[in-house]
């Protein structure tokens, strides 16, 4: 059972085929058997999960039949979740016990999720690999020996290896969209305001986006519906008109125009991976899509302009992690100066630290207009690049990733591992909707492709992925998991 | 060397909101300790701000009171410092577009002439919490409950040239704030703070001379004598040779003194950058024009109505419409008793000197204005003389009767029967042989002194033009 | 652009992170080569661009002014290292 999407659980509780206690605890027994090796958890909550399962059934006994209800669901560990540890990856929120919910997991609770836990990330959803969590790295249910992608690599690892039926993530420069390529499943990283950030643990504030990783684009799509929506509470969602995500996933693609951008077939890719794209692009041309290559002349210079924002917002988002009124406080501190630091320099680690650097370099008296100002005006041009695009077509495909998932460890310096986000990052800056769904394997391993359509254009990226998960099977590939497996240390 | 004081001020004013700038949290002064500091006030992980839309409100009534720019697209940014009483680790603020842009308002010199001052602009702004330095264990106290309350940082431009004219601008400030009702304005409690930049060049240039910041200035009167003072040091240090520093001062009110805060950094860098949690505001005309229909009639003009339709005089209206309170007292008690000039005299003498004594605002004197009216219409019709009113109004600070009963039950009813006061001024000339001769020779003023005994006699409830009247008559 | 020690111990202070003599290097090195990827955007000309700060073009939200928060102090409290008298404690902070 626990190996079935969401809308077939959905079906299945329905009909009374299963329980939401006996699905929930076969995803617990899952989690007991292979969370040691795969470390996608930080936090299991199985007595609460197992207490929210039988409401929903009571709930449904008396009536209820919301889509979501009864089904368990993992959350990023940088949400918000009253009672329950929250994190984000990071020593300095070792015993952050929230007061509050997020408002993703307040609506996600309030449809009947069942909340199994918090997932893995790297530490503040800084890096794309997991490696940076405090609380050691997740694992890539395909290969133990690779990572699962990050930042939300905990959940994509927890979905792929059915470690829960679906789960909640973050995307900044390509948190959701490029774990999902490396673990197979399907990723949905909705438009800037989409969804609210309240409750969600800052990165980037003009960058972050919530959103869902999943086994299939309808899930994806059921999951936004519950996901998306204003929030009094955060300035930055957006009142848009109410939409049913699941109504268009069967429509037609005919006449649908496909840009593939030049910038994103380039030397940088693996070749099996472009002829992997190439060939899932020609499965939408036989639903009747027209395919077209485009320019995005700015492309190059997205990640430049990313590792300037969303550091510089990341160097102020993180100055509350101070040690006075929650989270890691050092020991006898012999001054307030002393606390600040060694607080700060013993509970973040080394690349939240580095880019808390960069950071405050960039928005430094004297460098400002060179960094932040440019790398602003960086940020226009790249949006401009999109609009113009999309002028002439509907989507816009290339590969999640340059390559496959890549071993632990294996990355030897950060701007090595920040050239992996290389196609996903200039969407978090135009603010976009994007997807990745699974579109092939390399050497075992599953690659991603990745779409992007106009500003809340997401019922698009869900009805085109569905349409081509309707004629492919790649997303239905299962790892093989062995029961208690041992890793090499990594 | 003879110098001129340069000096231009920044006053912060808590805007007197019922909620936080951000948060939904209460404002109230002198609440228990962080009992008004929500998961955003203590700058949880994931909390975000939302604009107070009465904060917005009043910072535009403010602008267009002083005839200000305002912005129509303005942007809050993130001010980066660490400080444990600022929980984000960085203060929102205006940095490149305020709300309110260039504005001005005029004060009244000591000489009589009027003097238009600048105003850069005025943004919004968080306050921060307050340390508390009382030992805890050795520690310092952190009370959150001041953290997120919406403050307007008010900055003149550099055009005030002496301490005296820097009070006549902060009163102003303070007048048109109260008068709007946007800020309870209490220097003493915090609500209204004031910073002032102090420099001095010789008379005749035209640079400005190096500049120090004071801080920590808690009244009126600390503004003037702080100012003073360190405008005095400067010239010290120049006298001597030396060079101003560049610096934030601190004023010391016991030693009547600033000092350099040497604690506090060397080179600020705060790093601003345009807050990504908030989206910038856009105003639009008809918001202004539905914020200025709010506008109350201001101080100034005011005051020139109440010389046009009172006829009182320039410095009369000036100084009873220097409160909002205090001009609508005025106005009820020169509608009620129909004598706007003693009205004035009244409000402006008598009833200042009561509330200077008690140290009284105007809402805590039992003397309300339409007793007060009533007063001054027994004046008029003669029931009581204006000397007699002296002891009624005493009268009416214990005794909350009307204004009639009081004087009855203390028979202080002026006399006016001519055949009382003929027996009275009968007494009087047989008891002052030696006065009335003097009189009768030929020196005149002594018939005041005459008066004076009948006014003596009859415990002041003579009528004195009577009593005049007829001894004049009686001594011919 | 490298950074220089110095540079790397004044962002350090205004990061308020601890940077030791041994780490200043590293740091410095490893910041160095993230300026060098950023540095790539200088080569484009954007004197007549817009600075774009939000990737939509939005006005902020605003809210009534309504007092909406109940007193969490003693719960709020028990998440703090040190407090007492409902106050946040830090080690002195010398004015």
């Amino acid at each position: 059972m626990i190996e079935k999407t969401v809308a077939e659980l959905s079906a299945a509780l329905a009909a009374g085929e299963t329980t939401s206690v006996a699905l929930t605890q076969a995803y617990l027994d899952q989690i007991a058997a292979h969370n040691e090796a795969l470390n996608a958890y930080i936090t299991v909550c199985a007595e609460s999960a197992i207490a929210q399962a039988r409401a929903a059934d009571e709930a449904r006994a008396t009536g209820s039949t919301a889509p979501l209800l009864g089904i368990p669901i993992a959350h990023k560990d940088l949400f918000c979740t009253a009672g329950v540890k929250t994190t984000s990856g990071s020593k300095i929120l070792h015993n952050f016990i929230s007061p509050y919910d997020a408002t993703v997991v307040e609506r996600l609770q309030a449809a009947g999720a069942v909340m199994l836990g918090k997932t893995n990330m790297d530490e503040f959803a800084m890096g794309s690999s997991n490696e940076s969590s405090y609380y050691g790295v997740a694992r890539n249910p395909w290969n133990l020996d690779r990572v699962p992608g990050g930042s939300s690599g905990g959940s994509a690892a927890a979905v792929a290896a059915d470690l829960c039926a679906m789960a909640t993530g973050t995307d900044t420069g390509g948190s959701i969209r490029q774990p999902a390529a490396f673990c197979g499943i399907t990723g949905l990283k909705p438009s800037y305001g989409r969804v609210s950030r309240w409750g969600m643990i800052a990165y980037a504030s003009s960058l972050d986006q919530a959103g869902p990783l999943c086994k299939t684009a309808e899930d994806a799509a059921i999951l936004l519906n519950v996901m998306a929506g204003v929030d009094d509470k955060d300035s930055t969602s957006i009142a848009l008109p109410a939409e049913d995500f699941t109504a268009t996933l069967n429509n037609s693609l005919k006449g649908l125009r496909i840009g593939l951008p030049k910038q994103h077939f380039t030397s940088g890719l693996d070749p099996a991976i472009e002829s992997a794209v190439r060939v899932a692009v020609a499965e939408l041309e036989k639903l009747g899509a027209e395919v077209k290559e485009i320019d995005l002349p700015n492309s190059d210079l997205a990640i430049s302009a990313y590792y300037v924002i969303a550091p510089a917002e990341a160097s102020a988002n993180l100055s509350r992690f101070d040690g006075v009124r929650y989270g890691y406080r050092c020991e006898n501190p012999v001054d307030l100066e002393d606390m600040y630091k060694r607080s700060r320099s013993e509970g973040f680690g080394e690349e939240v630290k580095r880019r808390i650097m960069i950071g405050t370099y960039a928005l430094s008296a004297g460098f400002y207009d060179a960094y932040y100002r440019k790398a602003q005006k960086i940020r226009r041009l790249v949006k401009e690049d999109y609009a113009r695009a999309f002028k002439d077509v509907d989507v816009i495909i290339g590969p999640t990733t340059p390559s496959p998932a890549f071993a632990l460890n294996s990355m030897k310096d950060s701007v090595t591992m920040y050239l992996e986000d290389i196609y996903t990052i200039a969407l978090n800056l135009a603010g976009l909707p994007g997807m990745s769904v699974p579109a092939g394997f390399v050497d075992g391993l599953p690659i991603g492709m990745q779409l992007v359509a106009k500003d809340y254009a997401e019922a698009t990226l869900l009805n085109v992925a569905h349409q081509f998960q309707q004629v492919t099977n790649w997303h239905k590939k299962k790892p093989v998991l062995t029961a208690s497996e041992k890793t090499t240390e990594a | 060397m003879q110098y001129e004081t340069v000096i231009g001020l920044e006053v912060h004013v808590q805007l007197s909101t019922e909620s936080k700038l951000f948060s939904g949290s209460a404002t109230t002064f002198g609440a228990e300790p962080n009992t008004q500091a929500n998961i955003f006030d203590l700058a949880l992980p994931g909390t975000l701000p939302v604009l107070n839309e009465k904060a917005v409100a009043m910072a535009v009534k403010f602008g267009l009171a002083i005839g200000a720019e305002i912005g129509k697209r303005s942007v809050f940014d993130r001010k980066n410092y660490f400080y444990p009483d600022l929980p984000k680790g960085y203060q929102v603020s205006q940095l490149d577009f305020p709300t309110v842009g260039k504005g001005s308002l005029t004060i009244s010199l000591e000489d009589g002439s009027e003097k238009i001052i600048g105003v850069t602009r005025a943004h919004m702004e968080e306050d921060a919490g307050k340390s508390l330095h009382e030992d805890y264990q050795g520690m310092t106290g952190i009370d959150l409950n001041r953290a997120g309350t919406p403050l307007l940082e008010i900055v003149s431009e550099p055009d005030l040239r002496s301490a005296k004219e820097a009070v006549a601008y902060l009163k102003k400030l303070h007048s048109i704030i109260r008068y709007l009702d946007i800020s309870d304005a209490i220097m003493a409690q915090g609500s209204m703070r004031c910073d002032a930049n102090v420099s001095i060049r010789p008379v005749g240039q035209k640079e400005f001379g190096t500049r120090t910041e004071i801080k920590n200035i808690n009244s009126f009167k600390f503004v003037e004598k702080a100012i003073n003072y360190e405008v005095q040091r400067q010239k010290d240090v120049l006298e001597d040779g030396g060079r101003i520093v560049q610096e934030t001062r601190l004023y010391d009110a016991d030693k009547d003194e600033t000092r350099s805060m040497r604690s506090k950094e060397v080179a600020n860098d705060y790093r601003y950058f345009p807050e990504p949690d908030l989206l910038p505001i856009v105003i639009d005309d008809a918001y202004i024009e539905a914020i200025r229909a709010t506008l109350p009639e201001l101080p100034d003009r005011r005051a020139a109505r109440f010389v046009s339709d009172y006829g009182l005089s320039e410095y009369d209206a000036g100084v009873l419409v220097a409160t909002r309170e205090m001009a609508d007292y005025f106005e009820t008690t020169a509608t009620l008793s129909g004598d706007a000039k003693l009205a004035a005299n009244w409000v402006s003498q008598d009833l200042q000197a009561l509330l200077n004594k008690h140290s009284w605002e105007l809402s805590d004197s039992p003397i309300q204005a339409e007793r007060l009216a009533t007063l001054i219409q027994r004046i008029k019709d003669n029931t009581i003389s204006g000397k007699i009113a002296k002891t009624v109004f005493e009268a009416m600070l214990d005794d909350s009767s009307d204004v009639d009963a009081i004087i009855e039950a203390k028979g202080l009813k002026q006399v006016t029967d001519s055949g009382a006061l003929e027996s009275l001024v009968d007494q009087v000339i047989v008891d002052n042989p030696d006065q009335v001769q003097q009189y009768r020779d030929g020196k005149v003023q002594v018939i005041g002194f005459l008066v004076g005994q009948c006014m003596q006699l009859s415990k002041g409830k003579a009528n004195p033009a009577q009593v005049n009247e007829i001894l004049r008559s009686k001594l011919s | 652009m490298a950074l220089t020690k110095t540079e790397v111990e004044k962002i350090a202070h205004l990061a308020r992170l601890h940077v030791s003599d041994v780490e200043a290097e590293e740091v410095a090195k490893g910041v160095s080569d993230i300026l060098a990827l950023i540095d790539k955007m200088q080569s484009v000309d954007t004197d007549n661009v817009e600075p774009l700060a939000h990737p939509f073009d939005a006005a902020q939200k605003l809210r009534p002014d309504v007092v909406t928060e109940p007193d969490r102090r003693d719960e709020l409290q028990q998440l703090a290292p040190q407090s007492q008298d409902g106050l946040f404690l830090v080690p002195k902070v010398i004015e």
